[in-house]
This record gives structure tokens, C-alpha cells and sequence, in this order.
């Protein structure tokens, strides 16, 4: 339903998206995960016809997002980051609007219908200014439902929740996901790993892994980290440890609190207690850290050492 | 077409919801009456001289004047509060041409100016009663035409400048500028001559509504605003269409 190829957009120097390429298939719930800045916008954008690519090309149900625009913004339902609201029109007119500029047939009808599903249906006449966060959230979910869409955009569609309507949020896409394709950003793992069939990391406007939520944590189990507390101020220590075989990077937390990084499958902690005893270290604790989600999400978007010549002004801009 | 419609009627209820719409009006009307009341007087007074019937004129021209800079204001919140709003990524990714978009912005104002327009004709109405044997009902349509299609044109410019920014006071004083050069135009003709005059002329803003002023319609006139009116539009799709670009 989507297919993205070599998609890349420039902002005047600054290149926000970089050469990405995947595939969404019919039915499936694709999420979309990354920092703040990593381009999930961008790739959004350029998908739903609002601007176009630098290079690249993407097609949304067979038509291109170029050069056959209009066809595309037929299908695809869109609900963007900062939901657009008329603050002045009531829930219902709004709705209307939107409804007609897409020609449906029975506007009000499937107005009352869209506001079942996100549970507005009370507020039908009230003004847009006077609804809560929550409740400006769902109507711009409604908005994008309105039409019946092949697909959907959403872009950070739980941000500004409180936690029982993101549970009616997530339950509500994952509904509709059943029988159309849905892509959506977010930079909640937790959101992701619930929701979503299938993930793409995105870091820096390049994918950085692409995988199922399930495939993702079980390539995590294996690699684990070890925290060892000893007394003192352990001089010495994370040299000790970063010699032994099968230990990755050592990292010191404070003074005599190091966490180091161990090959997967391979179980070092009674050699390091062995070692450390020997050395004359007082082994206080010694223990295992499961790697989250999270701490990979952060490992892969971690942001590289800034080379020196680097343009901070572009950087920023 | 029918997106330009359903835009349209959005933007012309937005209108009688705005607050800058009421007071504009209001204002409008005000200096209108203000300016009626002190015509009538004078009028009043040159007639105890030697027969005097004032024509219609004392409506159309300061009306004329006025909506000059009246349609800033009008025109100003158009796309600009869109863009401001984020509402445009709304309209830009429904299924909607760049040119309905500008065209529906456009036909809602020039609706609403005209709802405003309608509401003017009281004053010919009035005058009517006034002088005998009425007034001179030639110069009140010719008059009213003019003015149509200078709302059409003012509006469309607006528009455009509206496409240009997103924030409101800017447009407003950039399409005031505009406006300022357009009326200076007619000074600058006089004093230009030659080759200069004729162009200036030809493109002269002000003069081409002389002839609807003195009851006349002339094809040349009605083609001037009715293509000035389209090159706004035009530019004002190519402004909203760069907008993705950018």
C-alpha cells in the first residue's frame, strides 16, 4: 500500500530525510519510531501529498505521491502532528467540512458514525475552542477517518493523552488497522511494541532498524550489561574489567560504580568476581541489567561525537 | 469547482463569526453615513443658490476610496491565518487543487464585500427620496458594477498577499503598500507624458473606474479588472503551490 524508494528531502542545506526506503503492506500497522527531529514528519508529509520529495519517489496505493497528488489525498487519511482545528466551527460542522471537501455521500450520516468511533458523539454541537486536549486529539482522528481511508497517517496520535483514552486511542487504531494499512510515529517504545505489526527506527532521516516489535526485543535478551559496585573509589577498576575477554564497552557511573557490556550467550560474571577479588577489590554487588527497549532505542539514536568542522547554524536550523 | 464552493461558504460564514469583519463593517457604513450627511449638507446649501439635485456620485466616490482601504483588512486573515493556524496542512493534503483553495478564499471574501455592498445601496435609497425627480438610476448600476469589480480585484490581491505570510499585521501592510501605489498611480500619470502616460494609464487603477463614475460601461475597462482580478488568483495558486516547495 505504501512503498517508499531512495526518499530523501532537503531544507535549504539541511537534509532532514536521507535516502529512505521501505514498504507498508495492505492490513498491516506499521510504526514509526524515532527521536524528535528524525524526520518522521518529513517522510510523512511528503507521503500524504502536502510537500514533495528532493528525490525519491513513494507511491500510496499504486499512485504517486507527485505526480498523481490528488489521487493519493483521496486515500489516505491524515492526522498531523499539531492536530488543525477551527477553533470557531462546532465538532460537527467541522467534521461536515472536511466530509465535503471529500464528497461523500450521506455527510451527516457518516459524520454521526465517525463520532461513535472516537466517542465525541456528545459534543457534536459544542465549539472546537472549548474541547480538552484529549478531546481535539480524537476529533482530529475522526477528521481523518471521515472518508473511509485505504490508509492512514498518523503522526504522534497519542501525544497529550492521559493514559485511559491513549488505551482507547491504541485500541481504536489497532481496530482499524485490521482492514486498512496504517503507518504512525511515535517516540513511545512501549506504544509501539503494543500497536504495531512491524517497526522502522528511524535516526537522522535514515532507517535504522527495521523489524517486528517481537524480533526486536528477542535480538535484545541475549546482549546484556552487568553493573559491579565496589567499595572505595575503584581506581583502576574499569581498566580491570575492559581487559577481560567477552566484555564490550565499560563505562564508569560514579565512583566505584562501573556497568559494563558483555557478549550475548556467554556468561562472565564469575570470572570478573574472580578477578576482582584477586586484584583486591572489595566486591560489594555485582549484577545484570536487562537491556529495555528503550536503552537500544537510545543506543541506536544515541547522537554521534559532533565532528569539529560541523555548521552548528545549520545544525539548528 | 465544487471545492471552491464548499471553501467559499466556509469562508463567508467565517465572516459574520469574526469580530475584524464586524467592526470593518461597521466602520465602513459609519464614515459612509458620516460622509453622505456632510455631502447632503452641502448640497443643501448650494441649493438655496441655483437649482442643485446632488447625483448618486456623492456615494460612489467616497465609497470608491474607502474600500481601498477597507480590503486589507478584509482580505488579510484569508490563508495567512490558515498557515498560522497549521489548518493549511489540513487543506493542502485533502484532495483540493492549490487554485480552488485560493479561488474559494477569494469567492467567500468577495461575497462578504458584496453582502457589505448590498447593504450600501440604503444611501441611494435615501438620496432618491431626497431630490426630485430621483436620482439618476444609469450612474447608480454603472457605479455599483465598478465597484463590484473593484472588490473583485482588491480581494484577489489581498488573497495573494495573504498566500505570502503568515502573519496577519504583515499582510494587512504589505497589501497596503499595494494599495497606496495604486493610488498614486494617477498623480504619476499626469506628471509621466509621452509613451509613459499611456502605459501609466492603461495600467492606472483608479482611472479605469472613471468612465462607471460618469455612468458609462466600457468593455475595456470591465477586461482590465476582470484580468487583474485572474493574475492575482493565478499568483496566488503559484504562492500556495511554491508553499510545498519550500
Amino acid at each position: 500500500m505504501i512503498e517508499v524508494e531512495g526518499l530523501t528531502k532537503d531544507y535549504g542545506p539541511r537534509r532532514a530525510i536521507h535516502n529512505l526506503t521501505f514498504n507498508a503492506n495492505p492490513g498491516e500497522i506499521l510504526g514509526f519510531l524515532g527521536p524528535n527531529g528524525a524526520g518522521k514528519t518529513t517522510t510523512m508529509r511528503i507521503l500524504t501529498g502536502f510537500m514533495p520529495p528532493t528525490m525519491g519517489n513513494a507511491r500510496v496505493c499504486g499512485f504517486d505521491v507527485v505526480e498523481e497528488s490528488l489521487e493519493v489525498r483521496k486515500r489516505v487519511g491524515y492526522l498531523p502532528e499539531t492536530v488543525p482545528l477551527y477553533p470557531d466551527m462546532t465538532v460537527f460542522e467541522y467534521l461536515k467540512y472536511m466530509a465535503d471537501l471529500r464528497h461523500i455521500k450521506n455527510v451527516e450520516d457518516r459524520v454521526d458514525d465517525v463520532l461513535e468511533i472516537v466517542h465525541l458523539e456528545e459534543r457534536a454541537n459544542g465549539y472546537i475552542s472549548n474541547l480538552s486536549k484529549g478531546m481535539r486529539q480524537r476529533l482530529g482522528l475522526a477528521q481523518a477517518l471521515v472518508h473511509e481511508p485505504d490508509v492512514l497517517i498518523l503522526d504522534e496520535p497519542t501525544i497529550g493523552l492521559d493514559p485511559a483514552q491513549i488505551r482507547e486511542v491504541r485500541t481504536l487504531i489497532r481496530e482499524i488497522g485490521k482492514r486498512r494499512t496504517v503507518l504512525l510515529s511515535t517516540h513511545i517504545l512501549s506504544e509501539a511494541q503494543q500497536i504495531c505489526d512491524r517497526v522502522l527506527i528511524i535516526n537522522k532521516g535514515e532507517i535504522v532498524v527495521e523489524d517486528t516489535p517481537m524480533h526486536l526485543q528477542a535480538g535484545l535478551a541475549g546482549a546484556q550489561r552487568i553493573s559491579i559496585r565496589v567499595q572505595g573509589d575503584g581506581d583502576g577498576l574499569e581498566k580491570l574489567v575492559g581487559e577481560l575477554s567477552g566484555i564490550g564497552d565499560v563505562i564508569t557511573i560514579q565512583e566505584g560504580l562501573i556497568e559494563a557490556e558483555c557478549a550475548p550467550g556467554k556468561e562472565v560474571r564469575p570470572e570478573i568476581a574472580r578477578k576482582l577479588i584477586t586484584a583486591g577489590f572489595d566486591l560489594l554487588e555485582m549484577k545484570s541489567i536487562d537491556l529495555s527497549l528503550e536503552d537500544i532505542f537510545i543506543q541506536l539514536t544515541r547522537d554521534e561525537p559532533e565532528p569539529p568542522s560541523t555548521d552548528d547554524s545549520v545544525e539548528e536550523s | 469547482m465544487r471545492n471552491v464552493w464548499i471553501i467559499a461558504r466556509r469562508e463567508y460564514k467565517l465572516y459574520f463569526i469574526s469580530p475584524v469583519a464586524y467592526v470593518v463593517a461597521f466602520f465602513f457604513i459609519l464614515l459612509l453615513g458620516y460622509f453622505f450627511y456632510r455631502a447632503l449638507g452641502d448640497a443643501i446649501i448650494q441649493a438655496a443658490f441655483q437649482p442643485y439635485a446632488p447625483s448618486v456620485q456623492i456615494i460612489i466616490s467616497p465609497m470608491v476610496t474607502l474600500l481601498l482601504f477597507v480590503m486589507p483588512a478584509v482580505t488579510m486573515r484569508t490563508i495567512s491565518e490558515e498557515i498560522r493556524m497549521g489548518t493549511i496542512e489540513l487543506l493542502l493534503t485533502a484532495p483540493v487543487k492549490d487554485w480552488e483553495l485560493v479561488v474559494g478564499k477569494w469567492l467567500g471574501a468577495f461575497l462578504f464585500m458584496s453582502s457589505l455592498l448590498a447593504i450600501t445601496w440604503i444611501f441611494p435609497i435615501v438620496l432618491n427620496f431626497l431630490v426630485k425627480p430621483g436620482i439618476d438610476q444609469g450612474i447608480l448600476i454603472s457605479g455599483y458594477l465598478g465597484l463590484l469589480l473593484i472588490v473583485a480585484c482588491l480581494t484577489a490581491i489581498g488573497v495573494f498577499v495573504s498566500s505570502l505570510f503568515n502573519n496577519q499585521l504583515v499582510v494587512f501592510f504589505v497589501n497596503l503598500l499595494i494599495v497606496l501605489f495604486i493610488w498614486i498611480i494617477r498623480p504619476a500619470t499626469n506628471a509621466a507624458g509621452g509613451l509613459g502616460e499611456q502605459i501609466l494609464t492603461y495600467i492606472n487603477f483608479i482611472g479605469h473606474y472613471m468612465n462607471f463614475y460618469q455612468g458609462t460601461i466600457d468593455l475595456i475597462d470591465i477586461v482590465y479588472y476582470l484580468s487583474l482580478t485572474s493574475l492575482a488568483l493565478f499568483l496566488g495558486a503559484v504562492s500556495v503551490e511554491t508553499r510545498r516547495w519550500r
